[in-house]
């Protein structure tokens, strides 16, 4: 589904990525994860067309996306559904409003369908009665939420995730879990997550990629990486100020 | 010593001004291309172009005809205190219509807008950008060049050149107060002196500058919030810049336009 090749991307003196290259199985949920700044979110970008790579490629179902016009990047698109870090939500309309917008860009339904589809994934995410507020006026686990909501409203085959947890307490974080995995149907829709919470993704990921100093350095199940010898890797599990990864 | 010290930064400081205008210039002639693109792909956003055009004119209603009838009233005390000493008191009707419609009422109404549509367009975007919204568009597969920033540009350009007329109107109403219950100019000589001195081309030249005005300050305001980067404070020196540059523009655009229309 998801298959990047030999990625690289410089700004300046600094080579953010260095020959990044993994696959996505389809239907899979797929973390990626690693150091805050190592340059997780930055490849998520690449994946969704929005950073162009100085080399390399980064084929969706075969597809090179790398050097296509915005047109055609946006029929590839329409398949996406991406969840940001703080949900980016547009803070001039509703939370129904939101969610109902890549409706009303991509579809020819009615109004009242649009409103019975928004109404299905607010409740999908618990939050049906919240529609006519603001962002501003919604926690930072509701936007997400809402966010997810806007991200499903489509029915998107490959979901990307932006560090979907950050920031939240560990019960809203555990309900973003809960989420992902119940909206998540295995074999059909694909799940990227980009994330450092350690923890939430080995329990719900069927592989984890791990990117560190602009290079994948591992990739495999929770469990392979839970008996990766990697001491890089082991480090980053145990969250160990102590080992081969320095402190900046 | 010290003179050479000020003579090296004032080279170095004019030097960075103008590489930076000259990035700004490059940069906005690529956004203007894209602009042109997307103006013209499918969907057309008329209900979003009409949403700014009550923004851009509807809105700023009340500020324009307060500026144009002060404007009105400076220029018929002004005019009358010059022309009174040659005897030509009456004719302050005349010069203040041609005054209104030939620069004040596209200049003012231009440099008003700026201040309160630019600034705001620029801030609403450049926020927009740095919350990852205009990401978020991008990623459901909609240009945002073409929902954010063409109707933006439309509708600045198609409203300004309503808001001068309104702005000379309301100048000519506060000129006409003015020369008539405080100068006490004759109503008949107020209004015979703008019949005969004003042409369909002075009301035409202002139009057109308005429409270029409304134009080119859109453009910048959208262009600067577009690229503006380094959260709120990139967002604050992007508006600063913004507001500066679209003035300048302004300014420099009509002297241009004048010479040619003179």
């Amino acid at each position: 589904m998801i298959q990047v090749d030999n990625i690289q991307k410089r700004f300046a003196e600094q080579e953010v990525l260095r020959g990044v290259s993994f696959q996505v199985r389809q239907g899979s949920i797929t973390t990626l994860i690693g150091r805050s700044g190592a340059g997780k979110s930055l490849l998520l970008r690449h994946l969704i067309g929005l950073d162009q790579p100085d080399i390399g490629k980064i084929l969706i179902d075969g597809k090179d996306i790398v050097g296509m016009t915005t047109s055609e990047l946006n029929t590839i698109r329409r398949r996406f559904g991406v969840l940001f870090q703080d949900g980016a939500l547009f803070d001039s309309m509703s939370v129904r409003d939101n969610v109902a917008f890549p409706l009303k860009e991509h579809t020819k339904l009615s109004e009242n369908e649009i409103l019975d589809k928004v109404r299905q994934k607010l409740e999908l995410v618990g939050l049906l009665s919240h529609g006519g507020k603001y962002p501003s006026e919604l926690s930072g686990g509701m936007r997400k939420r809402v966010g997810l909501a806007r991200a499903l409203a489509l029915g998107p085959d490959l979901v990307f995730f932006d560090e979907p947890t950050s920031g939240l307490d560990p019960i809203t974080r555990g309900a973003i879990y809960r989420l992902i995995e119940n909206t998540h149907i295995d074999g059909e829709i694909t799940y990227f997550l980009v994330s450092h919470d350690i923890t939430g993704v080995m329990a719900i990921s069927d592989e984890v990629i791990m990117l560190h100093q602009g290079k994948i350095i591992a990739q495999g199940t929770p469990e392979d990486f839970r008996t990766n010898p990697d001491p890089v890797v082991q480090q980053f599990l145990l969250g160990s100020p102590d080992g081969p990864i320095a402190i900046d | 010593m010290r003179s050479d010290n000020f003579l090296e930064s004032s080279i170095k400081g004019i030097s960075e001004i103008t590489q930076d205008w000259l990035a700004d210039f490059g940069g906005i002639l690529m956004f203007l291309g894209s602009f042109i693109y997307w103006t013209f792909k499918r969907p057309y956003r008329i209900r979003e172009i009409f949403r700014q055009m009550d923004f851009v004119g509807v809105q700023s209603g009340m500020l324009i005809i307060m500026t144009g009838a002060f404007t009105g009233m400076v220029s018929a005390l002004q005019g009358y205190n010059g022309m009174s000493r040659y005897g030509a008191g009456s004719l302050v009707g005349a010069t203040t219509a041609l005054a209104l419609a030939r620069e004040l009422g596209p200049v003012l109404t231009g440099l008003m807008v700026v201040g309160r549509v630019g600034s705001a367009m620029t801030a609403e975007i450049g926020s927009m950008r740095n919350t990852q919204q205009i990401d978020a568009i991008s990623s459901m597969a909609v240009a945002p060049i073409q929902y954010l920033v063409s109707p933006r540009i439309i509708a600045t350009t198609l409203t300004l050149p309503f808001l001068s007329v309104v702005f000379g109107f309301s100048g000519m109403v506060g000129a006409y107060l003015i020369a008539t219950q405080y100068l006490h100019i004759d109503a008949g000589a107020f209004m015979s002196g703008i019949k005969d001195y004003m042409t369909p081309n002075d009301v035409t030249q202002g139009l057109i500058k308005a429409f270029v005005f409304g134009f080119l300050l859109s453009l910048v305001a959208c262009f600067k919030g577009y690229n503006a980067g380094g959260g709120a404070r990139g967002v604050g020196v992007a508006t600063t810049k913004s507001v500066v540059l679209s003035s300048v523009l302004i300014l420099f655009s009509d002297y241009v336009m004048t010479t040619i229309m003179f």
